[in-house]
């Protein structure tokens, strides 16, 4: 067998890293021991999705593309942070930052870019670093610092108005910032838009929070030790604490023309990506091919699988030819896509434009020969041809509709007025990142992946930028349609068994399962899928009641210990207080209890009761047993707690006993397993001092002793009224239809799925039908089986203080002896 | 078969493997460090870093099934076996050789040279 070749690739970025992935994956990248040598200390990240990182719609984490495992993996030796710092292309050699020297037969320079700095006074040190406060935007580490520089800042000045600045600026508003754009041209993003465009934008941009400096040249850095302002060349100034600059980049050609390869503006490379010494290849943002340098992602991925496929194909012949450019800008709420030319070369340009200023709206196309050959798309205007379909005329060069018109409005044909995706040519290209067409997502989406997340997986669209992952959906949408509406698996009770609730529920029953295991046994080869054993659990509870077969494993750990976890592993510990109501002796109680295992956070809860936080799980029995108080059941999906108002008995405005009736609730439903947390509340008249309006179920007290029961309330993430079930004239009323949804809600709802989403989903009017006038005759068998859960409670506290489940339940750490050497066996 | 151990390799004894209920973990104290150590419900174990990468949740107190470890906190899922992140990008657990003796208790070996 011939030895390995070894490939060096200088530069782990959006370039370098697809490479190496598309080298890795191709038959013939076996041929290969490849090392990545990256100046940055990380995996491969996305560096568009900075801008989301900025604007705090992506966390840093969310936007790695390989994290290092992925690296050893595929046997790829990243040396992450080592950055080389010369080549010998004659000795075949690169030298890298700590003096050493990595050998190669095949080296590719994928270096990308730096930021520009402009020649203000008083900006770089004499350190050569920036002063303090002023920024570049370019890498993660670039992207922490201004991060953990505006929490501290107020006054956010950018520098350039391209795509990069205007992201930035719209970034920092998103942060909460006061933030001042300041461009030397007097139109924003010059580059890409004509000047109407442009004053259109300016004005969007504003509307955002982003002051404007137009037609201003900065011409110096203010402050001693850090930056305090800026003054420009009129001779004003602008105060700020931070300050990104955003003027453009220059390609990294330091290493190759140190190395005497060829380099103009970017290092030269031809059609098969070659440099001008042997076996030396460029790619990405560093590199000029026909005389053009590119600054966006789409070029550089293009190379980087034409050389792949070279690289592992010594047959292949495949040329890369230039890119042409499409752009769309990442700021949201603002749609702007540019291609191509802005301004008509010559007379016999064709120039077709739509303005509607005052809603933000233009749209510039140039025709030349036929052919689109630029175009602005500014503003979302409902029923217009997509940007998508104008992005592929222009890439593809295909010929137009006689009529421009239909350029931008399609002509009404039959009864179908506006376009959308589904009216687009299969090779209409919908990824422009990563040339991901219409027909190859719609044939993965027909092919089963049926699912926003598997499709742009396994089709690589909107992996890139995103900004197509609206299109996307709609074609996942359209890949669906006649078969099946959406995809199955959002149905099912839980991921690992195809099947809705009440099917699953129907086939527990038949085939008599009554533990977890047992379902995994029968539904899914044995197969026991983690992400599907807590829902199982809870569900098999409400099946079985007395009988279920409880296997400790299936339960989340707040269930295993009766506590909720805390971020550092310790637990909560939350007594119950029936109706908030508590007694000097149980507060007394509770004190001593904090005190005595010197609880770190004694905490009254928005549910009226007292949180004890922070206790080691070995504490939690004999915490419990000092309390000598059942469980709130504060950790867990099931009834939690019915808070109450003072109502008739004190309040001079009481209609009704609210405390003695959510007394009675909770006594009554206390720890009943749900789909979801149920949280309750009466009020004594409808001022509604305890929310019982937007509780999951709420009794409030009206004039003449009736109460009226909500359904589906909610005060969380979401804010809803509750929807009114029934009026009702007592207590024992109030506990019987409350008692008669939560069963049917027991049966009925999805695991996790809220009252809220559930009373939506059904609707209140099928709800009043089925549980007040009992129009499917069932009301009687849901009363029961509540009252048998009812029956069935065991408060888990006292039981499992007294008997722990199994003896190192409570542990949260095991100790472990050393095993002399040789024994053990 | 006993392979020799290299020799900065240290073997400790984790007591009897009915400490740890079937389908569950437990966190165990190995003189330097913490291991979480799992049983799945057909007595395979395995043995991963007690902390997850993401914020340190403790992975014993997870859900485990079909060779998986999902963390208590935020729902991060590993392979138990090669310690690999699943659909998230953590760095790999790190995992140490666990076996059984003839009594029934668990050896687990650290090999830090
Ligand atoms: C302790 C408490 C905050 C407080 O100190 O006041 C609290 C603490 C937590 N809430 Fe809450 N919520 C608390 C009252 C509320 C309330 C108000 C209420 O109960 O009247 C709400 C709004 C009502 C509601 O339930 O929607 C509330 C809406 C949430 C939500 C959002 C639910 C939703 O669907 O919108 C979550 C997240 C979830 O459930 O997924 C949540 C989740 C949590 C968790 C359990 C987060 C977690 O999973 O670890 C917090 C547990 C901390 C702990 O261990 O102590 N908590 N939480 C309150 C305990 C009440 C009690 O005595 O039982
Ligand atoms: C905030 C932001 C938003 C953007 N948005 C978009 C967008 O929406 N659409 C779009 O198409 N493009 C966008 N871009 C541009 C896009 O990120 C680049 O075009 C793309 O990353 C180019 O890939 P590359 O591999 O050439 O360079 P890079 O991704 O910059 O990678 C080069 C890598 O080489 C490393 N390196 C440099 N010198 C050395 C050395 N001597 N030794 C070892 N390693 C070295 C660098 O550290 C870097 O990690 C954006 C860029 C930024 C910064
Ligand atoms: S509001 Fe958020 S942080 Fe506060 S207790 Fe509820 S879940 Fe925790
Ligand atoms: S700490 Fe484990 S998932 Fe967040």
């Amino acid at each position: 067998m011939t030895r390995k070749q070894r490939l060096v690739v200088i530069g782990n970025g959006m370039g370098g890293a697809r490479l190496v992935e598309e080298i890795v994956s191709r038959p013939g990248g076996e041929r290969y021991d490849i090392t990545v040598l990256g100046a940055e200390p990380y995996g491969n990240y996305n560096r568009i999705l900075l801008s989301g990182v900025l604007d705090g719609s992506y966390c840093p984490e969310h936007i790695f593309l390989h994290p290092l495992t992925w690296y050893e993996q595929h046997n790829v030796r990243l040396c992450a942070g080592r950055a080389a710092v010369g080549i010998d292309w004659q000795g075949h050699r690169v030298q890298t930052a700590d003096g050493s020297w990595e050998l190669y037969d095949c080296l590719v320079i994928a270096t990308g870019s730096s930021p520009c700095l402009p020649p203000l006074a008083n900006l770089v040190r004499k350190d050569g670093q920036l002063i303090a406060g002023a920024f570049t935007f370019r890498t993660l580490d670039d992207c922490q610092a201004i991060l953990a520089h505006s929490s501290r800042a107020r006054r956010a000045a950018v520098i350039g108005g391209g795509l990069l600045g205007l992201e930035a600026a719209s970034g920092l508003v998103r942060r909460g910032l006061e933030v001042h754009l300041v461009h030397r041209s007097p139109h924003l993003l010059n580059l890409q838009l004509d000047a109407a465009g442009s004053a259109i934008l300016a004005r969007l941009i504003a509307e955002q929070g982003v002051q404007l400096h137009l037609g201003k040249e900065t011409v110096a850095v203010l402050g001693q030790d850090r930056l305090c302002g800026l003054r420009f060349s009129d001779g004003s100034e602008l105060a700020c604490d931070l300050c990104i600059i955003a003027t453009g980049a220059r390609p990294n050609t330091d290493l190759a023309r140190t190395a005497g390869l060829a380099v103009r503006h970017g290092i030269v490379i031809d059609d098969d990506l070659a440099c001008s010494v042997p076996d030396v290849f460029a790619l990405g943002e560093c590199a000029e091919h026909r005389g053009q340098t590119y600054g966006l992602v789409a070029p550089a991925w293009e190379q980087a699988r034409i050389l792949a496929e070279r690289l592992t194909d010594r047959a292949s012949r495949k040329q890369y030819t230039g890119s042409v450019l499409s752009t769309r800008l990442k700021v949201s709420g603002l749609d702007l896509t540019v291609m191509g030319d802005k301004e008509p070369a010559s007379n016999s340009d064709e120039v077709i434009t739509y303005a509607e200023p005052a809603r933000g709206i233009y749209k510039k196309l140039i025709v030349r020969e036929g052919r689109l050959q630029g175009a602005i798309l500014l503003g979302d205007l409902p029923g217009s041809v997509p940007a998508a379909r104008l992005v592929q005329l222009f890439h593809r060069g295909d010929p137009l509709p006689a009529h421009r018109a239909e350029l931008l409005f399609p002509c009404p044909t039959g009864n179908k007025q506006t376009l959308s995706v589904a009216d687009l040519p299969d090779d209409t290209q919908i990824c422009n990142c990563n040339g991901v067409s219409k027909g190859t997502i719609l044939a993965a989406a027909r092919a089963g992946k049926r699912s926003l997340q598997a499709l742009c997986e396994a089709t690589r669209a909107a992996t890139g930028c995103g900004s197509c992952k609206g299109q996307v959906q709609e074609l996942l949408v359209l890949a669906c349609e006649g078969e099946v509406a959406e995809d199955p698996a959002v149905h099912y009770y839980v991921p690992a068994i195809p099947l809705t609730k009440p099917e699953l529920v129907r086939v527990i029953k038949e085939r008599g399962l009554r533990s977890v295991s047992a379902v995994f046994q029968a539904l899914a080869d044995g197969k026991e899928d983690p992400a599907s054993k807590a829902g199982l659990a809870s569900l098999l509870k409400t099946i079985w009641g007395k009988d279920y077969q409880d296997e400790r494993d299936a339960r989340f750990i707040n269930d295993r210990v009766h506590a909720n976890i805390q971020k550092d592993g310790t637990f909560s510990v939350v007594p119950r207080i029936y109706g908030g109501v508590t007694t000097p002796e149980q507060l007394r109680r509770i004190a001593d209890v904090a005190e005595k295992y010197r609880v770190p956070l004694v905490k009254i809860t928005g549910g009226q009761r007292i949180d004890l936080v922070g206790v080691r799980k070995e504490e939690l029995p004999a915490i419990w047993k000092d309390l000598g108080m059942p469980s709130g059941h504060a950790y867990t999906k099931a009834f939690r707690t019915c808070k109450t108002c003072l109502g008739s008995d004190f309040c001079r405005y009481g209609l009704g006993d609210s405390t003695t009736l959510g007394i009675k609730i909770e006594k009554r439903y206390q720890g009943i397993e749900m789909p979801h947390k149920v949280k309750l509340a009466t009020a004594g008249c409808p001022r509604n001092c305890s929310e019982a309006t937007t509780k999951d179920l709420g009794a409030v007290a009206i004039e003449g002793g009736r109460w009226e029961i909500y359904v589906g309330g909610a005060a969380g993430s979401r804010v809803r009224k509750g929807d009114l079930l029934c009026t009702v004239d007592t207590h024992e009323e109030v506990l019987l239809y409350m008692g008669r949804f939560m069963q049917y809600y027991r049966e009925n709802a999805k695991y996790q799925e809220r009252s809220y989403d559930f009373v939506e989903r059904v609707g209140i009017e099928h709800l009043r039908r089925v549980l007040v006038e009992d129009a499917e005759g069932i009301c009687e068998r849901l009363d029961r089986e509540i009252q048998a859960a009812v029956e069935a409670y065991v408060d888990p506290w006292q039981r499992e203080a007294e008997q722990p489940v199994t003896s190192t339940q409570f542990s949260q750490v095991l100790e472990a002896m050393p095993v002399p050497l040789g024994a053990g066996d | 078969m006993k392979a020799p151990l290299s020799p900065g390799a240290v073997c400790y004894n984790l007591g009897h493997i009915s400490r740890i209920p079937r389908g569950e973990g437990r966190t165990y104290r190995l003189h330097d460090r913490l291991i979480a150590v799992f049983r799945s419900r057909n007595d395979e174990l395995f043995a991963t870093q007690a902390d997850c990468p993401h914020r340190g949740g403790p992975l014993a107190d997870g859900i485990i099934g079909d060779g998986k470890v999902i963390c208590p906190l935020h729902a991060f899922k590993f392979d138990l076996r090669t310690g690999a992140p699943l659909g998230n990008t953590c760095p790999q657990l790190h995992t140490y050789p666990v076996r059984l003796d003839a009594k029934g208790n668990i050896l687990v070996t650290v090999d830090d040279s």
